[in-house]
């Protein structure tokens, strides 16, 4: 089932959630929506579920209009970031309960349902808890059952908000490794919401990066962090070092165009001896560790312009850098964005 | 639980959370002096009875009539109010709407407003050439002075305990839950009775339970709009009232302790029905 979203915008008291959004989610897809807090992307997820209805434009399924459907006819499975299981019923009545709504003539039978729920509850991994109730599931496994029952409808499109926005590190980490699985057991097209973008490049097929109502770029993972499209994308992706000018003989030129150059801080070296003319004197201003990688503070000589260099443990203890050291530092990729856009 | 485990968890609470023997000193004082003292006067004075006075006391036809009319106004009683009762906080709490504050205030005026200003009101209203008993009168039905008139002013007296206890309850549902089940297909019907209800139904027993109590409880309002006809619509504590005006302690008390110890199972078991409605709670 593919979305088209089509010229969707959406006002909350005055305040333009989503401006002016076309994006097309192909088939079998799992989809990242990325993006800081308040950029719209949730409010666009809720308008393809059917929770909100947009003011302006059209979401179709398939080609087809549903714009106009009610949430309870759209089939599509919704989870939220909060699990908002049923409480008051077991695992096996949360799960169950998309089936026993249905109208009498279209409800599988008792056992058609027995079968159903103890197979996505094996889906799941969690079929020994059917008879629990959700306070007494952690969260993670709470996750877990709201997929389930969620799945259980059999939606056309699988729609998450922050998953794992609840969840601690390690627990998230494990279960997105999980998502990615099941959707390659399951395909059914999916669109989940994130901030992280670490996730978002883990999990998903495509990204598609929105900022303040707008998609800033969408493209495959790759695409995204080797080719971004504007400073947005490249800031939100990863650490970045910014520049006021073009880094050339080995200082920063600005010029009249107000260039900006972006590093990313994986992407800068740092050597006693200069390699080539585009290393810059910089000076060790504070090194943190943090597990693997080093990340390590300087200030470029003459500029006043800090620099966030990331190296790996190994190299760090190679080069044997000291607190206060003179050292050069050469960028091994820069992007150059001509600056109209605020960030 | 073992006594020692008792006396750990005792010893605990007072390491953690200073005052537990002041304070607990203090509860048992006064839930004595208040309620356990009054009322095992109570039944000390009914047990002065022989077995066959007692019964001749408490199972007179009379007596017997006015239980189930007063019990029976009470059930009803607080069955509209739980219905309504929800109802209103449903409304109080969902939808803005003008003069809701205003609205909100109405609801407890039962509370602050004396018995027998109710009761005087509602006779009057409600009888035959009432504001409201004149359009009721036509077809036949009669509010004051029947029993249907004790329903009426038990409800009036028991409005508020529905609603106050459940309107916190409606307050803190969760959207999501509600959005969660139409994504699945629920009409809004079965998100109520299926996901919003269960949750509400410990405050709406509550609810009920407070009002049952209050309902049974209830003299100065329901003296005027009963008529007070024995074997009708004469309520237990007018027959108590009336046994003191004829010296009759012995008989009064008799009856006030089935009063009591009938109150007190059925709150008993509405108790018992809450904790069950709560049972995933764990």
């Amino acid at each position: 089932m593919s979305i088209e979203i089509e010229n969707v915008t959406k006002q909350f008291n005055g305040f333009t959630a989503l401006n002016d959004v076309s994006l097309t989610i192909p088939s079998g897809e799992l989809v990242a929506l990325l993006g800081p807090s308040g950029c719209g992307k949730t409010t666009l997820l809720r308008i393809i579920a059917g929770l909100e209805s947009p003011d302006g434009g059209q979401i179709l399924f398939n080609g087809e209009n549903t714009t106009d459907r009610h949430v309870r006819e759209r089939k599509v499975g919704f989870v939220f970031q909060h699990y908002a299981l049923f409480r008051q019923m077991t695992v096996f009545d949360n799960v169950a309960f998309g089936l026993t709504v249905r109208p009498r003539s279209v409800r599988p039978s008792k056992g058609e349902i027995r079968d159903r729920v103890m197979g996505l509850l094996k889906l799941v991994q969690l079929d020994f808890l059917a008879d629990r109730y959700p306070a007494q599931l952690s969260g993670g496994q709470r996750q877990r059952i709201a997929l389930a029952r969620a799945l259980a409808v059999e939606p056309r499109v699988l729609l998450l908000d922050e998953p794992f926005g609840a969840l601690d590190a390690q627990v998230r980490a494990e279960l997105r490794r999980w998502l990615r699985r099941l959707h390659d057991e399951i395909h059914v097209t999916s669109v989940f919401v994130t901030h992280d973008q670490e996730e978002a490049l883990e999990v998903a097929d495509r990204i598609v990066v929105m900022n303040r109502g707008r998609v800033e770029q969408a493209g495959t993972p790759d695409q995204v962090y080797d080719q971004p499209a504007n400073p947005f994308v490249l800031n939100f992706l990863g650490n970045v070092n910014l520049f006021h000018g073009r880094l050339q003989h080995g200082g920063i030129e600005p010029d009249s165009r107000n260039t900006v150059s972006y590093v990313r801080s994986h992407d800068i070296e740092i050597e006693r001896t200069p390699q080539d003319s585009t290393a810059l004197r910089a000076e060790v201003k504070h090194i943190q560790k943090l597990g693997p990688s080093v990340r390590v503070t300087l200030a470029v000589a003459g500029s006043g312009e800090f620099i966030e260099a990331e190296l790996t443990r190994d190299t760090f203890q190679n080069i044997g850098l000291q607190q206060g050291e003179s050292v050069y530092v050469r960028p091994r990729q820069v992007r150059t964005f001509v600056e109209d856009y605020q960030i | 639980m073992g006594p020692m485990r008792v006396m750990k968890i005792l010893k605990c609470t007072k390491s953690v959370l200073p005052g537990f023997g002041p304070t607990m000193g203090y509860t048992l004082l006064y839930l004595s002096l208040v309620v356990l003292i009054p009322l095992s006067a109570l039944l000390l004075k009914a047990a002065g009875l022989s077995w066959g006075e007692f019964l001749g006391a408490v199972a007179a036809p009379r007596v017997l009539a006015s239980y189930r009319v007063t019990f029976g106004a009470a059930l009803a009683a607080a069955g509209i109010n739980a219905v309504f009762g929800v109802l209103v906080a449903w409304v109080l709490v969902r939808y803005p709407f003008p003069g809701k504050r205003l609205v909100d205030a109405l609801v407890d005026l039962p509370f602050a407003l004396p018995t027998a200003v109710a009761g005087i009101t509602l006779a009057t209203v409600y009888s035959a050439n009432g504001w409201v008993g004149r359009h009721l009168e036509p077809h036949g039905i009669k509010v004051a002075f029947t029993p249907l008139g004790i329903v009426v002013a038990m409800t009036f007296i028991g409005l508020p305990f529905v609603v106050r206890t459940v309107q916190p309850v409606i307050e803190e549902l969760d959207a999501e839950i509600e959005e969660a089940a139409a994504c699945l297909g629920a009409s809004r019907w079965q998100t109520f009775r299926r996901v919003l209800f269960p949750l509400l139904a410990p405050s709406v027993l509550t609810g009920f339970a407070l009002a049952f109590a209050r309902g049974v409880g209830e003299y100065g309002s329901i003296i005027f709009i009963a008529g007070n006809m024995p074997m009708v619509s004469e309520i237990t504590p007018l027959i108590i009232i009336t046994k003191l005006e004829q010296y009759d302690y012995a008989g009064a008390t008799a009856v006030a302790t089935v009063m009591l110890v009938a109150s007190f199972v059925m709150l008993l078991v509405i108790n018992m029905l809450q904790k069950w409605s709560r049972r995933y709670a764990e």
